[in-house]
């Protein structure tokens, strides 16, 4: 039975959103990791010259306005015309199908086909919009601390128990807190969890119960951090799925191995300087393959534009390969465009000489994912799944639940989501 | 009358007169307003624009709160949710034991329970003997007492989030207070990693940051006793132990205990600056009943507003009992006072 109390809806909506732009105007919501705020105000400047019809605004926001304010607006049928976001699957009955109105759709179906189940309602054909970078999990080894400490760095193919190994050595020689950290979210973990063997989705597309591969990686996750290997406090301090970043002890040279993802490179760059040499290195390998995961962030179409038009001419011209390879290039993003990473040759505009081989060393782990890994951006239960991940097995690496009761209770908090959702 | 006196007495006037003109205004309307509507309509009168207010921000939101209860499912606004009775609360409620959360279908509710009264049992007594001797000592006539008072009372002038922030710099793993044992030769310890540690250091952190609001009122309150009393006490040859257990403390009692209600309240509250300071870990052991609510119904990757609402209703409803509690000794102090 459905409450009909449609007079407090208004009024909410009212109060909350009331950015949607008139005719002729283009409201962009972006946020920002790094300089890609700088970088899209400059391509749009240039749009804007050429197109003085179009008046384009856009809103720099928090990411948190994005993640908490955006689908609010999103519900009350307002919000801006074009939006950067990461929630894509989840929000995708909000996006505007542009198939229609596109000059060359087909240029959109060859070059962003990959990703576009990502942002449209399962069994669309709909162009919502595109992946403005493709973000790839994987892991980032501090070169001077494994010099100094004389350990070799793994090689492509070593194991996460290898990875692990080396990295105790290198910690124990250097006086180091711990062996290595991994970002506390259930997105980071499940590259590894593949790579063991773990698959989430079910026959029919609904949440699977938690296999071997999810218990043998978890496993070795709460074995590492009773073990003093795996950096505790990224963990162990925070309840709930609340997101933890390692990244600080990383630039801080407290672990000589970090595992996080390509969004990083920008920001390592920037703080460590010529602190000391990174690499990237990609996934360890489990037993099943060497999967990091896909991810990213989408320029997305809103539906209720007054002014589609306008929006898709917007779309049209950020989505051109020229256009995003220079946003890649200068933002040291990874593209999700098929011409521009066909065509490879990518000129990273970096002064730091760490930063060109691990980006390359990126766009070479992304041929590595495995189809289990590919398929959680565009299935809808991926963040259920992540959030009853990190929340047990913390409570499991704090000494408060059995890891048994963990796998029991992961598997009820996403039946408690999905029935949720009905 | 000096020249100085009579300017500001006339600067008095010419600041005055328009005033007077203004209520000169208003008060041909109100005469006639409380003709027409009485004693009782003009006190419904200037009540109105509180009531709105109140009504608005306060009403309002606690109704939609308690429909959002009786509601399920992902979407925000009511329209589109799915009407579920009691099934939030039966959901909230289900524990085969709740003494053992493990039994509990929403097993992170109930450590949050058990969290926040263990919390408030530790940290409202911590935080009446701390502020009581703080109080005691304040009162006597201690070298800089002045400045003794600001001090203990300047954490209170600061945002929980800079409180928080600030103890986390001084308790994380390469934080100020390990620096300082590694000095002294003392391995660090895990201040915030460790559930007993970081327990303890939520209790310390709350108790540091909120004692100065309660040692203001007990430091009024030894001020209005007598001193009388103790002069005579001390002619009896009292000890001070003795003079504490039956004058200050009896004296003091109904400061005190509006302190205790205070406090309970405040502390069935905490969120903030243990939610900077911990995150609520390690694993559940410094999440809160707030901290729950926020993150079910905001900050989890698919939010249960429905959830987060009924948890909310259920702790409103402790909050009002000790409301009530607060409300029934401020009105028997108000009888007893009269008496005497």
């Amino acid at each position: 039975m459905k409450v009909k109390i449609s007079i407090v809806g208004a009024m909410a909506a009212a109060l909350m959103g009331s950015s949607a732009a008139f005719a002729g105007d283009v409201r962009v919501m972006w946020y920002s990791d790094g300089v890609e705020g700088e970088v899209i105000k400059d391509i749009l400047d240039r749009f804007q010259k050429d197109n003085p019809d179009i008046k384009i605004t856009l809103d720099n926001v928090a990411y948190k306005v994005v993640q908490e304010q955006l689908p609010i607006q999103l519900e009350s049928g307002q919000g801006p015309d074009i939006a950067r976001v990461t929630n894509i699957k989840e929000l995708a009955n909000h996006w505007l199908d542009m198939r229609p109105m596109l000059s060359d759709p087909k240029y959109w179906d060859d070059n962003f086909g990959s990703t576009a189940n990502w942002m449209r309602p399962d069994g669309s054909d709909a162009i919502t919009g595109f992946m403005t970078q493709l973000t790839l999990t994987g892991g980032f080894a501090n070169k001077t601390l494994f010099e100094q400490a004389g350990v070799a760095i793994p090689g492509e193919k070593a194991t996460w128990d290898e990875w692990v190994e080396a990295g105790a050595q290198v910690a124990k020689s250097q006086s180091l807190p711990a062996a290595f950290a991994i970002d506390r979210s259930g997105h980071r973990i499940s590259g590894p969890n593949v790579s063991y063997g773990a698959n989430y989705i079910a026959a029919d597309g609904a949440p699977a119960k938690v296999d071997d591969g999810v218990k043998t990686f978890g496993g070795k996750l709460v074995q590492w951090v009773a073990d003093g290997k795996m950096l505790k406090e990224t963990w162990v301090a925070a309840a709930g799925s609340t997101y933890r970043a390692a990244a600080e002890d990383f630039i801080n040279a407290q672990i000589p191995f970090y595992y996080s993802g390509s969004w990083q490179v920008s920001n390592l760059s920037s703080k460590i300087g010529d602190n000391f040499d990174w690499v990237a290195t990609g996934s360890p390998c489990g037993t099943a393959g060497c999967s990091g995961l896909k991810g990213g962030a989408a320029l997305v179409a809103i539906k209720y534009t007054k002014n589609p038009t306008d929006v898709v001419k917007v779309m049209e011209y950020l989505s051109r390969e020229e256009i995003v390879k220079e946003f890649s290039e200068r933002t040291l993003f990874l593209p999700a465009h098929k011409g521009v990473v066909d065509k490879g040759g990518l000129k990273w505009v970096s002064q730091d000489k760490n930063v060109p081989a691990a980006m390359d060393a990126f766009v070479k782990a992304a041929g590595q994912t495995l189809p289990n890994a590919d398929a959680l951006p565009s299935w809808k239960w991926s963040n259920a799944y992540y959030g009853a991940l990190v929340t047990r097995l913390s409570q499991v690496m704090a000494g408060e639940m059995k890891i048994d009761d963990a796998w029991a209770r992961i598997d009820q908090d996403i039946a408690d989501k999905v029935a949720q959702a009905k | 009358m000096s020249a100085g006196a009579s300017l500001s007495s006339r600067i008095g006037a010419a600041l005055a007169a328009p005033i007077g003109w203004l209520a000169a205004i208003i008060d041909a309307p109100l005469k006639i307003w409380q003709r027409a509507t009485g004693t009782t309509g003009m006190a419904a009168f200037f009540l109105a624009p509180n009531m709105l207010i109140f009504g608005v921000f306060v009403l309002a939101p606690f109704v939609i709160n308690f429909f959002y209860s009786t509601t399920s499912g992902n979407a925000f606004f009511l329209s589109d949710r799915t009407y579920v009775g009691a099934e939030q609360y039966a959901r909230l409620l289900d524990c085969g034991s709740y003494l053992d959360t493990s039994t509990c279908r929403e097993d992170l509710f109930w450590n949050a329970v058990h969290n926040t009264g263990l919390f408030v049992l530790l940290q409202v007594s911590l935080l009446i003997v701390v502020s009581m001797i703080t109080a005691l000592i304040l009162n006597r006539e201690i070298v800089g007492r002045s400045f003794w008072r600001a001090v203990f009372f300047f954490p209170v002038l600061l945002s929980p989030v800079v409180v928080g922030l600030i103890w986390k710099w001084i308790l994380q793993r390469q934080g100020l207070l390990n620096s300082v044992l590694f000095q002294f030769g003392y391995e660090p310890t895990e201040w915030l990693t460790d559930r007993f540690w970081a327990f303890a250091a939520g209790i310390t952190v709350s108790v540091w940051a909120h004692m100065g609001f309660f040692t203001l009122i007990l430091l009024a309150g030894l001020q209005a006793i007598p001193r009388d009393l103790y002069e005579a006490a001390e002619m009896d040859g009292t000890k001070p132990g003795r003079m504490f257990w039956r004058i200050t403390l009896p004296m003091l009692m109904p400061n005190l205990l509006v302190v205790i209600i205070l406090a309970l309240i405040r502390a069935v509250q905490i969120f903030d600056e243990v939610y900077v300071l911990t995150g609520g870990g390690p694993g559940t052991s410094t999440l809160y009943l707030t901290q729950y609510i926020y993150e079910v119904g905001f900050a989890s990757l698919l939010r249960n507003p429905g959830l987060a609402a009924a948890a909310s209703i259920l702790m409103g409803a402790v909050l009002v009992v000790l409301t009530l509690v607060q409300l029934q000794i401020g009105r028997r102090n108000e009888k007893k006072g009269a008496r005497e």
